[in-house]
């Protein structure tokens, strides 16, 4: 089970979903907050939310306003990084990218990449929590990093 | 405690420091009370949680102004401050202004922008350190560091300030030791040990010695005022802590913190005058005597910006961005905490009761307080003298418009608190000179040409000057040319300002100064010099010539009358890329453009100087600061 979890997780950093970052939040479980980690992500989809929210409304205008896409595109970056979330973050860059040089259409769909690549690490790492949890607070604490 | 503020059990006094420290013997830097600033959940928590396991006190806050509360109630409640850049309720450059100002606490700025351009923001508003996003534990172990480097710093402030105890050197060496061997059986706690030493240091050395423990000074507006009235009372050469301490008069203050609030206050004029002088490119010669009524006046941009940007009702964010720009310009300097002016002390302006002849601008109901907590040294008399006359200016109650140009008296009103009058009479007659235009707002003011009656003489300045900003209302168009702004970007107000006691004239009509961003006094001097205006700078020669040597004007450039002018200004002129100030906000330029006017009005009667600044604003959100 343990060598499962541990599967997973090594999957999710080959395939680039996950950075370093993410390890830097595992060291920072312990006994007193044994579920940090997922808590730390729960809290960054809630919060994102209404940032990807926001990404999306400003995206309808027209013209589009380049410089507010970037300052919000900026926060969610900043946030997904935080969390080691790094296909996310890199898709972030790309749209900062043709924000800054007035490019709609290339953030538009950069927007939409950006959403899925999000929508699949949430669905990946509620699994990896999922499996977590169950292996319980023992194993974890053994857990290998 | 719960200000919107999540926090680990914190207590503001030292116990808890001690006893964190207690806890874990030996583990210094254990029970670092730290602040950490940031709107984005997520970093937040993780911050929070990488200090916890650093042993750290961590108390978190989503909001700078309720950070700023905080730090404001409990004076001892942190040693250190971490914040984001890009906030939404305020830039995270002006809180680091404001807590290194009113606080004087190490401050790391962090954000996921690691553009050089940003970071180098942060140096030049006085970060101690710049962290990019995303932040690794190994980054925040370590912060400690600044926090013993600025005490280290204070002590030695001390020392030098010190009226030569050697036991304090001595002394010195051996606290440092003690809080870094943590494992010294009474230092455990590292702070107690410094603070022992504060004692000793204060019990030495003070007669009216405060507590056994030194609390941290805030420096409010008016404590500020106090001590810069001081300053420019023994002179800024001769100001010495002891001395500026017994003029103050006021009780608990101890020398030490006069020192250290002396060293700042210094740094941060040395520092605009730099800028100043960086972009105007002053050569040597005009700054001779007029060099501190130079640096003063670069000095007093800034704070004349504000002031006026108060007084003209410019929107927070505008004179933030004004002054943000006006401080990042100050990139010479090492980080001195830019004098972040409390919004309402920026627009405070009750004091100063400019009288301006004209109709003042209710910005004079507003206090500009820009240099509030500077903890700026004036390096120069001029700059004193500036701010004496600032104030004296500041204290004229004007009228609103005239507030304006007073905004920068006003700020320098706000320093000193002794206001002198007389220079009220000069501007008497002046009808509203300059505009400052704030940013959009004035942008669009066609206001009647008004002209300024700046007399500012750099060497007179001490309460003499009287700026009249005919200020439309609330357009301290003339930024107190008088008061030597302090943004750096406005040479041609510090220029003006600086000059002497020349008249003057701005017309005004709108509003808009053309001020060709940039403020090189030197323009201004040159533009009238070249107009040979003399009547409007009756004024000494010199003043003329420091006009010419600043040859500010990027002001009167943009009056019609002076197309060629301009070029030759424009030369000089620096562009004050950074400055987002909209024409409004060169009301800086307003001393040059007084002068300018005055010489344009000889040339054509009438003409309006519009004020523009070319500044764009840098979105820089100045809030009003609950203090």
């Amino acid at each position: 089970m343990q060598r499962q979890l541990a599967n997973m997780k090594q999957s999710l950093f080959d395939q680039g979903y996950l950075d370093e970052q993410f390890i830097q939040l595992e060291e920072l479980q312990d006994d007193a907050n044994p579920n940090f980690v997922e808590e730390v992500v729960t809290l960054y989809y809630r919060d994102s939310a209404r940032l990807i929210q926001s990404i999306e409304q400003a995206l309808e205008k027209s013209p589009l306003d380049f410089s507010k896409l970037e300052c919000l595109m900026h926060q969610f970056k900043g946030s997904s990084s935080s969390i080691g979330a790094k296909r996310v973050k890199s898709e972030c860059t790309q749209f900062k990218e043709y924000c800054r040089v007035g490019n709609s259409d290339g953030c538009k769909r950069t927007f939409q990449q950006l959403k899925k690549e999000y929508a699949t690490l949430k669905k990946k790492v509620e699994v990896y929590f999922q499996f977590a949890r169950q292996i319980g607070p023992v194993e974890k604490a053994c857990r290998s990093k | 405690m719960d200000l919107g503020v999540k926090s680990t059990p914190y207590t503001s006094s030292n116990a808890s420091w001690k006893s964190a420290a207690d806890a874990v013997p030996g583990r210094f830097p254990a029970g670092l009370k730290v602040l950490v600033v940031d709107d984005d959940p997520t970093c937040l928590r993780i911050l929070e949680k990488m200090l916890k396991n650093c042993l750290y006190e961590v108390t978190t806050c989503n909001r700078a102004e309720v950070a700023l509360n905080f730090l404001r109630d409990h004076k001892n409640g942190c040693d250190i401050v971490i914040s984001d850049v890009h906030m939404p309720d305020m830039d995270g450059f002006k809180l680091l202004e404001h807590v290194g100002l009113e606080m004087d606490l190490p401050v790391i700025m962090m954000s996921a922008d690691d553009s050089k351009q940003v970071v180098m923001k942060g140096v030049t508003h006085g970060a101690c350190d710049y962290l990019i996003k995303p932040v690794r534990i190994e980054a925040l172990k370590n912060i400690w560091q600044h926090v013993v480097r600025k005490k280290q710093h204070e002590l030695k402030d001390k020392d030098l300030e010190h009226s030569g105890s050697v036991e304090e050197g001595d002394r010195q060496p051996k606290t440092y030791e003690d809080a870094d061997c943590s494992h010294s059986a009474n230092e455990g706690n590292w702070k107690n040990s410094k603070r022992r030493k504060d004692e000793e240091d204060e019990a030495e050395d003070r007669d009216d010695t405060s507590a056994l423990k030194k609390p941290r000074v805030v420096w409010s507006v008016e404590l500020h005022q106090q001590f810069v009235t001081a300053v420019n009372q023994l002179g800024i050469d001769k100001a010495v802590p002891k001395k500026i301490l017994e003029l103050m008069n006021v009780p608990g203050l101890t020398r030490e913190n006069v020192a250290s609030h002396l060293q700042k206050y210094r740094l941060y004029l040395r520092r605009l005058s730099g800028v100043s002088q960086h972009h105007n490119g002053l050569g040597s010669p005009f700054m001779g005597a007029t060099d501190a009524q130079f640096v003063s006046m670069s000095s007093l941009n800034s704070v004349d910006l504000q002031a006026l940007a108060a007084s003209a009702h410019i929107p927070n964010h505008s004179l933030a961005s004004i002054q943000a720009a006006a401080l990042g310009r100050a990139t010479s300097k090492s980080p001195i905490p830019l004098p972040l002016v409390d919004q309402r002390n920026i627009f405070n302006f009750e004091n100063p009761k400019l009288r301006f002849g004209e109709g003042q601008n209710e910005s004079s109901s507003k206090q500009v307080n820009l240099l509030h907590g500077v903890p700026m040294n004036m390096n120069s008399k001029q700059l004193s003298s500036l701010h004496q006359s600032a104030l004296s200016n500041m204290n004229m109650h004007t009228h609103p418009q005239t507030s304006q140009s007073s905004s920068l008296m006003m700020q320098m009103a706000q320093l000193q608190p002794q206001l002198r009058p007389q220079n009220l009479n000069d501007i008497k007659g002046s009808r509203n000179g300059i505009e400052i235009i704030s940013g959009p707002q004035y942008t669009s003011h066609p206001k009647p040409s008004t002209s300024a009656d700046f007399t500012s003489q750099s060497k007179d300045f001490s309460g003499n000057k009287a700026f009249p900003l005919p200020c439309n209302s609330g357009m301290s168009g003339a930024v107190m040319k008088g008061s030597r702004a302090f943004l750096p970007n406005y040479d041609v107000l510090n220029n003006l300002n600086q000059s002497r006691n020349q008249e003057w004239r701005m017309q005004n009509a709108g509003s808009s100064f053309g001020l060709p961003q940039h403020s090189s006094i030197q323009r201004g001097l040159d533009v009238s010099s070249s107009l040979g205006e003399s009547r409007i700078l009756p004024a000494n020669k010199a003043s003329l010539s420091l006009v010419e040597g600043h040859g500010n004007t990027p002001n009167v450039s943009q009056h019609l009358n002076f197309p060629a002018y301009d070029k030759s200004l424009r030369s000089k002129a620096e562009r004050l890329p950074g400055m987002g100030f909209q024409n409004g906000l060169l009301h800086e330029r307003f001393g040059q453009e007084d002068l300018m006017s005055a010489l344009l009005k000889q040339q054509q009667e009438g003409m309006v100087v519009p004020v523009e600044t070319e500044f764009g604003y840098d979105g820089y959100q100045l809030d009003n600061l609950p203090v």
